[in-house]
């Protein structure tokens, strides 16, 4: 199984390739892609010297163009798929059927992977796309159960990519409006979720308030620490309680499944976290390239380590972990 | 000369909360009377629920279609499991309805079947180029995402063939915004998918979300995410008509659905914008057709 890393910038483009990532995924300085956050990503005269980087590492190079097309400013998701095939980039991550229509076209040879943000969450929808653009991979929305995806697994339609750390988005992606009915802007055409720019930390006599667009996401309590405003991890009334009425502050981590994973036939496993910084990314690299060695070298005999638990949990959000959606209970 | 308008059309999209037979079939014995001209049939949201059997529901279809009402019968929104594939391929290859997809997998069935079809809000059409890839296959109505701005859907219709698919606009009810596998009606009374015990059919119009400081924000429909707010988009029939829009959807809920057509009917009709508040119980919204946050 193929490790898939987050390189949102520089430093995570280094801090991946030397922690042992078999390939990483970048992104364009702008709204093609899913994390359009100030500060990230890469200009497009750099792509070049990011390939160049992997190659010394034998590592591969996935560009994620994986935001919708935005009316009347096709120009730059076209621009963005040229500058990545000029590149000689080792695949696409791709979601919009006009982004996957003109690659498949005018690059025959360039591999396309379906994007998450696809919401390709059965086999009739992979074998669609792969009919039409010939897709090479798909990865997988974090709504699925094991069981589902062992089913999925099963029609071998495309390869798989699945999600083994990370944020959890816990709507379909691609499939999910709660940001820009707050915001405005669409994370879909983009890029980005709970916007910075929206984000307020305020602090009240009631405690300390978060706010999205001015809207009360959350307030905490003196030393209970707060999250970053999203509002599926906010705290909201419903029923005449207040609570998590989507999901707690948490990150999934599937480090219990790899061996299921494996006897799957999962191609590879992602980590998310283009947001994140090189320390972070090394972190994870580092503890899942153990654990993917490890499960290799004897794959009857593996447990996850403590050692390994314990790094992945220091990234987690609210220093929480899950199975998400892979596990069935979870619903 | 002048050029009449022609006379915009008007349709109800599937019920998208659990109501129970007799509810909905009394529902649609009321809408057959209504001066609707398409009706959509079917549960999108959640697969376990199964108010209808599939022969009930064709029987309503029937009964819409004696009325000389267009008939529609709309998949499920996220597939997952073999069975709700099972469950698409019997509605996508029905041999009588139209098929409003929801879902690519759907589209997959009928593009293989050679079937037209409707593409749904939850398609991710936001380009000229995308709705063309789809219509090849067979797209012959488009329902714009609910985010598309009034200004973007003019770009497209500028853009697009002049043979293109009809547009349906998205322009009354609470707007789907999320789907998930959990379902959140649930998780609200403690307990799980699996074990839901259908406690989703107790809130005929979504279960209310607030913030803490008492703003109406979302409503929670299974594992739907609603909008809090009512989206209307009448106030601005003045512009639909440069965008391409010849039908406009009202999504029913549990409060005066029937009573709101014949309001919007009328108004429409007298060349006056419908007034409905009287009508709703809840605020109204239109932001993401000014180019701004949804809930505005």
């Amino acid at each position: 199984m193929d490790l898939v890393a987050p390189a949102g910038s520089r430093g995570a483009l280094k801090a991946a390739l030397a922690a042992g990532a078999d390939a990483v995924y970048v992104g364009l300085r702008d709204q093609t892609n899913a994390r359009n956050f100030p500060g990230l990503n890469f200009d497009p005269r750099h792509l070049h010297e990011v390939v160049s980087a992997a190659k010394r590492y034998q590592a591969q190079v996935y560009v994620a163009i994986n935001t919708y097309a935005r009316a009347g400013a096709w120009d730059h998701w076209k621009a963005a798929v040229d500058q990545a095939a000029d590149a000689k980039v080792s695949a696409l991550i791709a979601a919009d059927m006009a982004v996957l229509d003109y690659a498949s076209r005018t690059y025959p040879d360039l591999r396309l992977h379906l994007s998450v943000q696809a919401s390709a969450t059965n086999w009739r929808a992979l074998r669609l796309y792969r009919e039409l653009f010939n897709i090479r991979r798909a990865v997988l929305p974090r709504v699925l159960s094991l069981t589902q995806i062992a089913r999925l697994a099963e029609h071998d339609v495309v390869p798989l990519e699945v999600f083994g750390f990370g944020s959890l988005c816990i709507m379909v992606e691609g499939r999910c409006l709660l940001s820009s009915y707050a915001c405005g802007r669409s994370p879909n055409n983009y890029g980005a979720c709970s916007p910075a720019e929206s984000v307020e930390w305020i602090s009240t006599p009631q405690g300390l308030e978060t706010r999205l667009a001015g809207i009360l996401i959350d307030r905490f309590a003196p030393g209970e620490a707060a999250g970053y405003p999203t509002l599926c991890k906010g705290r909201f009334r419903v029923a005449n309680r207040i609570r998590h009425v989507f999901e707690e502050p948490t990150s999934l981590n599937t480090l219990d499944l790899l061996p299921n994973l494996a006897a799957l036939g999962i191609e590879a496993i992602k980590l998310e976290g283009r947001q994140r910084s090189p320390a972070y990314v090394t972190q994870a690299v580092r503890t899942w390239r153990a654990a993917l060695d490890a499960y290799q070298s004897d794959p009857q005999r593996f447990i996850p380590k403590d050692a390994w638990i314990r790094a992945l949990g220091e990234l987690a959000e609210g220093q929480q972990t899950t199975l998400g959606a892979y596990a069935r209970v979870w619903r | 000369m002048a050029v009449t308008p022609a006379r915009m059309r008007l349709a109800i999209g599937p019920v998208l909360y659990h109501w129970s037979d007799d509810r909905l079939i009394d529902f649609y014995r009321t809408v057959a009377e209504a001066p609707v001209d398409i009706v959509y049939l079917g549960e999108t949201v959640c697969s376990k629920r199964r108010s209808l059997k599939w022969t009930e529901w064709l029987k309503i279809g029937h009964m819409l279609q004696d009325r000389d009402k267009e008939v529609v019968l709309s998949t499920l929104t996220l597939v997952e499991a073999e069975s709700e594939l099972s469950q698409i391929e019997r509605v996508c290859t029905n041999g009588e309805f139209l098929v409003e997809a929801n879902d690519m997998a759907a589209i997959h069935v009928l593009a293989e079947n050679g079937h037209p079809f409707v593409g749904g809000a939850a398609l991710n059409i936001y380009n000229a180029q995308t709705l063309a890839r789809l219509q090849q296959l067979g797209l012959t109505r488009w329902i714009p995402p609910l985010e598309l701005s009034g200004v973007a859907l003019g770009t497209i219709a500028r853009e697009r063939d002049p043979d293109a698919p009809e547009i349906e606009l998205f322009a009354f009810g609470r707007m789907p915004l999320a789907y998930s596998a959990r379902c959140f009606t649930a998780r609200a009374h403690d307990l799980t998918r699996d074990h839901c015990d259908f406690i989703c059919s107790q809130y005929p119009s979504g279960l209310k979300v607030e913030t803490q400081d008492g703003q109406h924000f979302f409503a929670l429909n299974g594992l739907q995410t609603q909008s809090g707010r009512i989206l209307n988009l009448l106030p601005h029939r003045l512009e639909f008509s440069q965008t391409g829009i010849s039908i406009l959807r009202i999504s029913p809920d549990a409060h005066n659905t029937v009573e709101l057509i014949h309001r919007i009917r009328d108004a429409l009709d007298g060349g006056e914008t419908p007034h409905v508040s009287d009508l709703i119980d809840a605020s109204t919204c239109d932001g993401y057709w000014q180019s701004q946050a949804g809930f505005i």
